[in-house]
């Protein structure tokens, strides 16, 4: 049982901030590090993989600290995100070398090799491989030594829907055998399918953490911005804003339409269109005004 | 101390790279202009040393040791790629005197081996010229090694660092300013081949002991430095 703990660490470059005093908890199972671009999840990976260190705050790996400590690269598998590899050597010889580095050899990195399913293109230089094929063998190499600790920045990234499901079953089946898994995205969805345990970071900051029910939740909760238009503006406004479900609305003249701020979202979905058939109205628009992601991890940082 | 799976990485990084057709090329040049020389005006000891010493030990030794030095590690750390030995139970000072070790063996093979066949075909040893320059690429090649090596871990610029000093401050300054000379490989590393020729074929503006504490001193230090440097080193994420 190895877990991973994040203890009131900060990480400034410069003037800037990029995490922004975190304390977390990783332990066995999967457990997916979701927050938009630039949100400082992959300064927070670097930290737990020794490759950058905190300028406050303790990483450590079941007490030990990680940065500057070789040893904990035994009980650490990394799969980065850069792409660049030895590209002049082949599959087979890349993730040998990197088995020799762990102190095992060809039979281990064998082994890795089959578990990502990369057998057959072993033998051509990694410089031909496409983005899914580097992924597989990024993750043969942090396989090597069959680490108690996997930590992979975007793994997803680039991947076919196939190559996606396959990394995922393989993660799945990692966390279920009791191994501290932790992977960053910014796909919710990618998350969702694949963590027990979500952790969202948000402009450096921990935002929220807990199941992905509970995130999604959070995220549904919020309020909701529609932009609607009808037969009867005025007349929907009248109707809609009696009930608890709509905090306001706004007749907007410019686009032609009415601006809603429902808060609460299920109730909404429900009353809109039954509203409109009880008073023979008809919506020629419904468009969600605020879905982007990052409005979404906004409110979650708000909150 | 020494890591063969990081000597072979490096070996293979090295040797497959455009680069390392200078590798080729310099030596190759070497040994065309000697054999001209020869041909041309039959044996001489005291042209065989202006080569040897102008073009092979100025020029030749310190601009592959650049190559070697800052690339057994530089374009590693440039692309990403060192986060492979970095994330391993290996002593970040293993993978520094490892790279080390595959720089200086580069540099020897490429420039005192070349240097030691055109004091050959120069003047076919007349003086011990051949061999006195041969020495002074060895040793060259050791501190070479060490310095640009440490270069290219703390700098991403290290080639054109590594070419000013070579080309710049060894061979330009070295020849306008008396006090530039004390503080130059190549001149520590005549110190050792005026004394296997004698005659005075061969001269140094350092004393032997001097070249050699200095040598020593420079390598050992060089190499402590970036061993620590790759310990501190970070990788900032694409962030």
């Amino acid at each position: 049982m190895t877990t991973l703990h994040i203890d009131h660490v900060s990480r400034w470059f410069g003037n800037v901030v990029a995490v922004n005093d975190v304390s977390m908890t990783v332990g066995p199972g999967v457990t997916g590090l979701l927050g938009p671009n630039g949100a400082g999840k992959s300064t927070l990976i670097n930290m737990m993989g020794g490759f950058l260190d905190p300028s406050t705050g303790a990483v450590t790996l079941d007490g030990r600290t990680i940065w500057r400590n070789e040893s904990v690269y035994r009980d650490i598998g990394v799969v980065p995100e850069r792409e660049a590899m030895y590209d002049f050597l082949t599959g087979r010889e890349f993730v040998v070398a990197n088995a020799e580095l762990q102190g095992l050899g060809a039979k281990e990195a064998q082994r890795a090799l089959a578990t990502v399913e990369m057998e057959y293109a072993q033998d051509r230089k990694v410089s031909t491989y496409s983005k899914g094929m580097r992924q597989r063998v990024k993750m043969a190499s942090a396989l090597v030594h069959d680490p108690s600790v996997l930590l992979l920045d975007e793994p997803f990234n680039g991947m076919d829907p196939r190559q996606r499901m396959q990394l995922m079953d393989l993660l799945r089946r990692m966390g279920a055998d009791g191994r501290t898994v932790l992977f960053s995205s910014h796909i919710l969805e990618e998350v969702e399918q694949l963590a027990s345990h979500i952790e969202v970071i948000v402009a450096g900051r921990h935002a929220a953490s807990g199941d992905f029910r509970k995130i999604r939740r959070l995220m549904t909760d919020r309020p909701h911005r529609y932009l609607v238009r009808s037969s009867d503006d005025r007349a929907l406004a009248a109707a809609l804003i009696a009930d608890p479900s709509t905090a306001g609305i706004e007749v907007d003249h410019a686009d032609g339409g009415l601006r809603i701020q429902a808060v609460d979202f299920g109730r909404f979905t429900e009353l809109l269109p039954k509203v409109a058939r009880e008073r023979g109205i008809r919506l020629l628009t419904v468009s969600p005004s605020d879905e982007s992601l990052e409005s979404v991890f906004s409110y979650l940082v708000a909150a | 101390m020494y890591n063969p799976t990081v000597a072979r990485l490096t070996y293979r990084a090295l040797l497959g790279r455009r680069r390392a057709l200078i590798l080729f090329l310099l030596p190759a040049m070497l040994l065309v202009i000697s054999a001209a020389i020869r041909v041309l005006n039959g044996a001489d000891d005291q042209a065989a040393s202006d080569v040897l010493g102008g073009f092979a030990l100025a020029t030749m030794v310190p601009l592959i040791g650049v190559i070697a030095g800052t690339g057994a590690i530089g374009p590693e750390i440039d692309d990403g790629s060192i986060v492979y030995l970095l994330s391993k139970p290996v002593k970040r000072p293993t993978i520094i005197f490892t790279k080390l070790i595959v720089a200086i063996a580069v540099t020897m093979a490429f420039s005192a081996v070349p240097t030691l066949i055109a004091g050959f075909i120069l003047n076919g040893n007349g003086q011990q010229v051949a061999v006195a320059y041969t020495v002074a690429a060895l040793v060259a090649s050791i501190t070479y090694s060490a310095l640009f090596l440490l270069l290219g871990t703390v700098s991403r610029h290290a080639v054109v660092i590594g070419l000013v000093y070579a080309l710049v401050w060894e061979t330009l300054f070295g020849s306008l300013i008396a006090g530039a000379r004390t503080l130059s490989v190549q001149q520590w590393a005549l110190a050792l081949a005026e004394k296997v020729t004698g005659d005075g074929l061969v001269t140094s503006d350092v004393g032997l002991t001097t070249a050699v504490v200095l040598l020593v001193a420079v390598t050992v230090t060089a190499t402590w430095f970036a061993g620590q440097k790759l310990r501190r080193l970070t990788l900032a994420g694409e962030e």
